[in-house]
């Protein structure tokens, strides 16, 4: 019973940093690692750049950009970077006598102390409450240098029942939520889903029918492929249209 | 008979048509496609991700594993599958190449694997091989100081010859044929790489290192409008 009811209390989670941020002005050049983005001596070094004399060079592929007086690199591709705060979701991949260990698709392995869950959880219980292959959406706590740990301690959070779990490059996630959760809202609606989105790039989705879950996964996996486009709700829209016929 | 012109019919210090490209392989993290004329790498980047066995792991660093791997087409005589000690040597000789430039200290106790595949060999086959797995490296957002181009440089009886062919590579008259692998940093243009495969007197030495500085500077140009090109 009482898992229902913190299934129904599932909202997405929708935080600043994790939406698509309002297109700036701002100039982005695609570099590639120790290549020189600025010669200019005023100029610091932000993310993922480096200073050699009066030269900033890039050391990792991305986006670089300038804030000011502060140069940085968005990066494009690459596994995810656990962060405190991140919102992910995660496959049991084992049972210990304290908790749960995730496999969030991070370098580090991920820690799920029954502690951290919503109600008490007797520790003959842990398996009931979440066996091994089952679907978490939980919070990082913590990330030290060996290992994250989560916690469900949070609005939304739990155990996934039922769906389908499918993994795009973490890197493409805000496209997927759109500006102010536009994107993931138009394809909820079209194809009456319910979908939760880890910053990891796991996304869950639990449809009325298979053919919406279906058609909101194959809109995920589109976005994805055409993130750099231009219009990309204009594409979505007319994917999704096209399908209902 | 004086090695006088090349067997192909480029000048000694030409390279072959290089192609290029990046996210060749949607599963990986990173992935590229080099390839110098009918010498084709590929190469994938998985990681930085956990390692195990525990005993393994560097509580210092992250470890860089490159798996060379020669693909039974490749080559003209059906190559037998799986490792050997010729591909365990150059997979870490790929590995020393590349581990100076990427930034292993930012994830402690991890591993980031590199799997090279030769699809089609004629020579040169480990400096496409490192030159695709650094655009790998690249495309899979590992942080880097810098890019690393490989090119193997040969004395065929008493020339420099800039990116070897097989027919050189057995060339047996006069001096006979000498084959350098360098790899080299795109910005301070260091040598990571360098092995010698044959004979070659201390100066010629001077005059292959100088040839293979200018033939990693366009190998380099191509590299960089590989990524740039890329669909992000």
């Amino acid at each position: 019973m009482e898992k229902t009811e913190e299934f129904e209390e599932n909202e997405d989670i929708e935080s600043e940093e994790f939406e698509e941020t309002e297109e700036s002005n701002k100039k982005r050049v695609l570099v590639i690692p120790g290549e020189i983005i600025s010669t200019n001596p005023d100029m610091l070094p932000g993310d993922f750049v480096r200073k050699e004399g009066e030269n900033l060079i890039a050391m990792r592929y991305g986006l670089a950009e300038e804030d000011g007086r502060v140069v940085r690199i968005i990066p494009v591709s690459g596994a995810f970077e656990p962060r405190r705060g991140n919102s992910v979701l995660g496959i049991v991949t084992d049972i210990t006598y304290n908790g749960w260990l995730i496999d969030i698709d991070a370098p580090y392995g991920a820690f799920l102390p029954v502690s951290e869950c919503k109600r008490f959880i007797h520790s003959n219980d842990i398996e009931d409450y979440a066996g091994i292959g089952d679907v978490v959406n939980a919070k990082i706590f913590s990330v030290k240098r060996k290992g994250i740990d989560l916690t469900l301690k949070s609005k939304g959070l739990g155990v996934l029942e039922g769906g389908r779990l499918i993994k795009i490059n973490p890197n493409k996630v805000p496209r997927v939520i759109g500006r102010g959760g536009s994107m993931i809202n138009l394809i909820k609606d079209s194809t009456k889903t319910r979908i939760t989105v880890g910053q990891n790039g796991y996304i869950w989705i639990l449809g009325e029918n298979l053919e919406g879950e279906k058609k909101a996964e194959d809109a995920i996996m589109l976005i994805a492929k055409e993130a750099t486009s231009h219009g990309l709700t204009d594409i979505i829209e007319k994917f999704l249209k096209e399908e209902a016929k | 008979m004086a090695y006088t012109k090349r067997v192909d019919g480029r000048k000694f210090d030409e390279l072959r048509p290089i192609t290029a490209k990046v996210g060749i392989i949607p599963n990986a993290d990173g992935s590229a496609m080099f390839a110098f004329g009918s010498t084709i790498a590929i190469a994938a980047v998985y990681g930085p991700k956990p390692l195990h066995p525990q005993h393994m792991q560097d509580p210092r660093t992250c470890i860089l594993r490159c798996n060379y791997n020669m693909l039974p087409f490749s080559v003209t005589e059906r190559a037998k599958p799986g490792p050997n000690r010729r591909s365990k040597e150059i997979g870490k000789v790929t590995e020393w190449a590349l581990s100076s430039v990427v930034d292993l200290k930012r994830f402690p106790g991890t591993v980031i694997d590199v799997e090279i595949m030769i699809l089609q060999a004629n020579a040169s086959t480990r400096c496409a091989g490192i030159n695709a797995a650094a655009m790998a490296l690249a495309h899979a957002g590992v942080p880097m100081k810098e890019m690393v181009a490989s090119v193997s440089i040969g004395k065929i009886d008493d020339k420099i010859v800039t990116d070897v062919i097989k027919e050189e590579e057995d060339w047996e008259e006069g001096e006979g044929a000498t084959d350098i692998p360098f790899s080299i940093t795109s910005n301070s243009e260091q040598i990571t790489h360098l092995q010698l495969d044959g004979k070659i007197q201390t100066k010629r030495l001077k005059e292959a290192t100088e040839a293979a500085l200018k033939a990693c500077k366009k190998i380099h140009e191509v590299q960089k409008k590989a990524l740039k090109e890329a669909e992000i």
